[in-house]
């Protein structure tokens, strides 16, 4: 077995052991956490793919900012492991319903060797940046594709803030230009007392 | 060095190469560890100075032993884990802090050949690794099980996601103006030039051209360090010590070594990336590490010096700083140095 392989399988434990804890973890801070220590794993193989524009990018977005938001939500909710439980029969149609969905997904990629597909070829001549061919072809070929995707993460950005807004609230706050302007004359006062004698 | 190579290669054979890229680690390590220990003591010794006091002078000449003595102290003391706390979590965070800083420190070009791990996308894995950092803040203040610990950890998450946006996009014009993601070609980058070519090479690095985007880097690598007068994180008159408040001992020093590493990493890049590195000032004199070194201790100076003037910022303005002004600012910024790209007048070509 050479180095390549085992660092693949190495990870690949890693990977597969974090994500059966991110379900099965009853402490939800024990499951992101399980959940992060996946992404970071999933950059690793990835980067082992040669593909490290697109591991650096997960680990940059994901474990780097959205998990970080994540766990921030995570820590303040006051969960109740018995209270999530009681929904479980309920749910256990939608939820095996979804779970048949992606095990039929994965099957047909993983198996697009069987089936016949013609992969692509994804050996990177030498001298060549990944990072650098994805961003000609997102601003050039896939620039549409790629401004809607921004748009349509603008349009859930205000939709998030419309809503939880519940209008303006009355609260104490200081303008900042006012307290850039503010002399000393406006605050204090000098005051010229003569000495009072006996 | 061929010696050296052949010498390698005879005792350890196919895994010699491993060790070869050990002995760098180590080699980059090490020195990074004792400028820590004297950063520490630089840090009391300046703001003693700027205070009119005298700082550490008992241990040793001139204090000059007081970091060894500091560290054999914390290496010594007890480590107290709190009974209520998440023990696991509560010991891995200063290792998820202190671990980022010393990994970024693997692309981090001291001359154009010496450097750990030339890679395409040096400023990427950078941002990546970094960013990486808050956790040991985050966790550590939730494992505490103390509210003083929670709240310092909430406030540090808020400021450093604030300040990576702004942080990102100045680096965003570096990499624009450079053409590349790669810190070595980034430094290369500043060697050309009008200015460059009459010898008056400082003129035509970065912090020129860029001059807002240099401020607004420097300003949100001291948030992203909560180091003084962004340390709400910290507080001492509002929460105590903030997120480390329930560490003590080595546990509570990886806390410091990591903010102290995290302080010269800041630094480095700051030189490499506004002041062009390793490039000489001025033409008659030849490039070479000992310029990055003065860079950056000159940057370092500007963090000690911001620490001994400056108020801590209260919450709402800090969050005001990072959204209203330098957002806006970069945005600006980035615009402007596109069209100034695109324009006859362009500077780089």
């Amino acid at each position: 077995m050479d180095i390549q392989a085992f660092v693949f399988f190495f990870l690949s434990a890693i990977l597969i052991f974090a994500s059966m804890r991110v379900i099965t973890a009853r402490n939800p801070v024990h499951a992101a956490l399980h959940l992060i220590l996946a992404f970071f794993t999933c950059g690793g193989i990835w980067a082992l793919l040669q593909a490290e524009f697109l591991a650096i990018a997960i680990i940059l977005v994901y474990v780097g900012a959205v998990m970080v938001l994540f766990l921030f939500v995570v820590m303040m909710l006051d969960i109740n492991i018995d209270r999530i439980r009681e929904g479980f029969w309920n749910y256990l149609p939608l939820g095996a319903m979804l779970g048949l969905l992606m095990v039929m997904e994965m099957g047909l990629v993983l198996g697009s060797k069987y089936f016949q597909v013609p992969a692509a070829d994804a050996m990177i001549p030498a001298g060549v940046s990944n990072t650098k061919s994805i961003g000609v072809l997102m601003f050039t070929d896939f620039v549409y594709p790629f401004e809607l995707a921004s748009l349509i993460l603008l349009v859930g950005m205000i939709a998030a803030i419309v809503l939880t807004y519940r209008g303006p609230k009355k609260s104490k706050y200081t303008n900042p230009n006012q307290q850039v302007f503010v002399k000393a004359k406006d605050r204090i006062r000098v005051l010229q007392m003569p000495v009072e004698k006996d | 060095m061929d010696a050296l190579m052949n010498f390698g290669q005879g005792i350890f054979g196919g895994v010699w190469p491993a060790v070869w890229t050990l002995i760098k680690i180590v080699l980059i390590v090490a020195p990074l560890m004792l400028g820590v220990a004297y950063l520490t003591l630089a840090e009391r010794k300046v703001i003693g100075y700027m205070q009119v006091r005298i700082g550490p002078n008992r241990v040793g000449p001139w204090g000059l032993i007081q970091p060894i003595a500091d560290g054999l102290k914390l290496l010594l003391k007890e480590i107290i884990v709190p009974s209520k706390s998440n023990k696991g979590i509560f010991l891995i965070a200063p290792m998820l802090a202190i671990a980022p800083a010393l990994a970024a420190w693997a692309v981090i070009p001291f001359t154009d050949t010496l450097v750990l791990a030339n890679i395409d996308a040096s400023l990427l894995y950078i941002m990546a690794i970094t960013s990486i950092g808050v956790y040991g803040v985050i966790l550590s203040g939730w494992a505490s099980n103390s509210k003083y610990a929670f709240l310092g950890a909430m406030r540090s998450a808020a400021q450093m996601v604030s300040y990576e946006i702004a942080m990102g996009f100045s680096l965003i014009c570096v990499l624009m103006v450079s053409n590349s993601l790669n810190l070595v070609d980034i430094v290369n980058a500043q060697d050309q030039g009008k200015f460059a070519s009459w010898g008056l090479g400082f003129l035509s690095w970065n912090w020129l051209p860029l001059f807002p985007m240099f401020i607004v880097y420097l300003i949100s690598g001291t948030a992203e360090l909560n180091r003084a007068p962004f340390d709400v994180a910290e507080g001492e008159s509002e929460i105590v010590a903030g997120f480390h408040i329930e560490y003590s001992g080595m546990a509570f020093a990886l806390f410091f070594l990591a903010e102290y590493a995290n302080m010269i990493l800041v630094a480095a890049l700051t030189s490499i990336m506004f002041m062009g590195g390793w490039l000489s000032p001025v033409g008659f004199l030849p490039d070479g590490i000992i310029w990055l070194f003065a860079k950056m201790s000159f940057v370092l100076l500007l963090f000690l010096w911001f620490r001994a003037t400056f108020p801590r910022y209260r919450y709402d303005q800090l969050m005001r700083l990072g959204w209203k002004v330098f957002v806006p600012i970069c945005l600006v910024w980035l615009v402007i140095v596109g069209v100034w790209m695109m324009s006859p007048l362009t500077i780089w070509k």
